[in-house]
């Protein structure tokens, strides 16, 4: 109960002195895409399952995890103890955001923009989700997927873009998309969770952009179906994308290889609106 | 000369990142008085995409031509560029400031034109080989150099852009101080151009995936060693970065049936070959549907109702008949590598383009990938 109290005091604050470890991990400088795993699903050894393969010192990095680490233990193993507390809660961090609750909490990292926006100009500054390329540890690190133009971008910052892809898994992001339809960005349009709403005081005019964009969706999405909601067959049809032009005008080779790609597109949406149709 | 102080602490933080001033010898030790303004501007922090622009292209004046009614205070601003020092009049102006941003607009707009022709191209290349416009964001153009860009050839727009060869996309520069960088300086054409000129760093339309079979977990970034050559001589002369990004949920790919499946594969695909390219007409359709891999009758029919063309409606009906002959008296080289193509970047579009049933059930990637590896065989035996 103690613990339980601290906890809730010190991740309100960005203190370096938050009391147990999980809190000041969080809180420290680079693992802002973390979020934090609920102490439950910790302790829930099924959670961990296969885990002490991964880890070494598992149980004492379990043990440093949950604060339950004598301190005598601490100073013998502090250095190499501390890396692979990292990588366990790590490990953890990727199941736990499977999770119908982690996913409940990396939504609202989401839609404060935690993970960064979209490089890519005609995105608009969408916010970003972590993804990782490869389900093992040490192999690749995070990116970031961005579900308007559907692709991976590296983190801007080098602190973020050091840290493992397994903490976050491959399976994330489009999870969070399949879970939660309506967080599918549109394809066109500012973002619903725009640099504009995520400012303070913003929320009367992301209120506005929302309905406005609830306004747009059916003209965006085309025709309704009945009973399935919004149909997403032929989104991309309204994707823009950016033209290279020399003086004005566009250029063979690649005007050629855009001609090629909508008509992929075009294929794709009319397979997609076939299917549809037949239900 | 009106110089700020700033000038000291601003030449500092960007001498690292400008090579260009370091050849020149002006950053390093001299003494400010002999920086001139354009030396001194393209150092600034924020300003290290510029290239020095030479004077003697400033002081031409058909390069200015159109630029004296766009720039306030003209005179001056030209003599603030130029260091040339200013008349008796000059106390005319109330703040230095006014003249200060539009010597930067003039030298801006300049720079725009300057950066178009050979000097300032090369002047241009020199960075971007050196990689001081930085790489490009997206993780599968695994760090093809980008070029600034502009959205408007107007000033006062948009700020610069960063425009990528490989996936021919833009984005916003990383770090924030190029958010006061006018777009309009760098232009709509320069960084077309530039990819014109130097064709051995532009990324070449089409891609073949390094040869290893089936769908690969992780993308290849081992470049091979065969020599590269685009058929096109005008085209790019660099091998791609073309993997595409496939989505998976535990490990399975995500069907673009469902409604978060993926849409905008298209937008970074790129054909195995370069005759693949010729089959969509200038209106952006398929031309000759047999030449294509696989009957897309579906599809295509479908396709008819965004361009409605009676024209090819018969042919479509009977494709599936000649689909078979045609394509095997046709040159048939393309059609075991799009075959392949189709499994790996677009798997769930094979699904529905399997050569034998259209209404088949989505099965396992596997089944569907053995049907599509023995189709050339079979080809090869009607012929």
């Amino acid at each position: 109960m103690y613990r339980r109290a601290v906890e809730d005091i010190s991740t309100g604050s960005d203190s370096d002195y938050s009391s147990t470890w999980i809190s000041w991990f969080l809180s420290s400088k680079g693992n802002e895409y973390f979020c934090e795993v609920d102490e439950d699903f910790i302790l829930d050894r099924f959670n961990l399952t296969g885990l002490n393969n991964e880890v070494a010192n598992y149980t004492q990095a379990l043990d440093l995890i949950t604060d339950q680490l004598d301190d005598e233990v601490q100073d013998e193993l502090r250095g190499s103890l501390d890396v692979q507390a990292r990588l366990l809660y790590g490990l953890i961090h990727a199941r736990w955001i499977v999770t119908a609750r982690g996913l409940a909490k990396m939504v609202e990292k989401y839609k404060r923009g935690d993970f960064g926006r979209c490089p890519r100009v005609l995105c608009q500054a969408q916010s970003l989700l972590p993804v990782g390329l490869i389900d093992v540890p040490y192999e690749k690190s995070v990116k970031l997927y961005c579900g308007r133009c559907e692709d991976l971008y590296s983190p801007k910052s080098s602190r973020h873009g050091s840290i493992d892809g397994a903490y976050f898994g491959t399976t994330f992001p489009h999870l969070l998309y399949l879970v939660y339809p309506t967080l599918i960005p549109p394809k066109v349009g500012p973002p619903m969770d725009g640099p504009s709403t995520s400012t303070s005081g913003g929320t009367a005019g992301g209120e506005k952009l929302r309905r406005r964009l609830r306004e747009e969706l059916p003209d965006v999405t085309g025709t309704e179906n009945v009973g399935e909601g919004i149909s997403t067959a032929s989104v991309a049809l309204k994707a823009e994308r950016y033209r290279p032009r020399i003086y004005g005008f566009q250029l063979n080779e690649t005007a050629k290889l855009q001609r090629w790609q909508e008509a992929t597109r075009d294929r794709q949406v009319a397979r997609l609106e076939e299917l549809e149709e037949r239900g | 000369m009106s110089r700020p102080g700033e000038e000291d602490t601003g030449g500092d933080e960007v001498m690292e990142e400008e090579p260009e001033e370091q050849e020149d010898g002006y950053t390093s030790s001299t003494p400010t008085s002999t920086l001139t303004w354009i030396s001194w501007f393209c150092s600034l922090p924020g300003h290290e995409y510029f290239c020095e622009v030479t004077e003697d292209f400033i002081e031409d004046d058909f390069n200015l031509t159109g630029l004296n009614s766009m720039v306030p205070f003209w005179k001056e601003a030209m003599e603030m560029v130029l260091d040339v020092e200013p008349d008796e009049d000059a106390a005319k102006i109330p703040d230095v400031s006014i003249v200060e941003s539009s010597a930067e607009m003039l030298y801006g707009l300049v720079h725009q034109r300057y950066i178009l022709g050979r000097a300032g191209q090369q002047a241009m290349v020199d960075k971007y080989e050196s990689g001081i416009f930085g790489s490009c964001p997206r993780v599968y153009c695994i760090g093809c150099n980008v070029v600034p860009c502009g959205r408007s050839d107007l000033p006062g727009i948009d700020t610069v852009k960063l425009f990528c060869p490989n996936c021919n996309d833009i984005y916003v520069p990383p770090s924030s101080r190029f958010q006061g960088v006018d777009g309009a300086f760098f232009g709509t054409t320069f960084a077309h151009l530039f990819f014109q000129n130097y064709r051995e760093s532009a990324p070449a339309p089409f891609w073949k995936a390094p040869a290893s079979g089936g769908a690969s977990l992780s993308p290849r970034t081992s470049a091979r060693n065969s020599p590269f050559v685009n058929p096109n001589p005008y085209g790019g002369q660099k091998r791609a970065a073309g993997y595409v990004y496939v989505p998976r949920i535990y490990g399975f790919k995500v069907s673009d049936r469902a409604k978060c499946g993926p849409r905008m594969q298209w937008l970074r695909l790129r054909p195995e070959t370069p005759a693949q390219l010729d089959q969509v007409d200038w209106r952006g359709r398929w031309i000759d549907e047999d030449e294509y891999e696989d009957d897309e009758d579906e599809q295509d029919r479908q396709m008819e109702d965004f361009d409605p063309d009676a024209a090819d409606e018969d042919e479509d009906e009977d494709e599936d008949d000649d689909e078979e002959e045609e394509e095997a008296a046709s040159p048939v080289q393309n059609i075991p590598a799009a075959a392949t193509r189709a499994v790996r970047t677009l798997p769930t579009a094979s699904r529905q383009e399997g050569p034998v049933i259209i209404t088949l059930p989505p099965t396992g990637g596997k089944v569907k990938l053995v049907r599509q590896w023995e189709r050339p065989p079979v080809l090869t035996g009607t012929a």
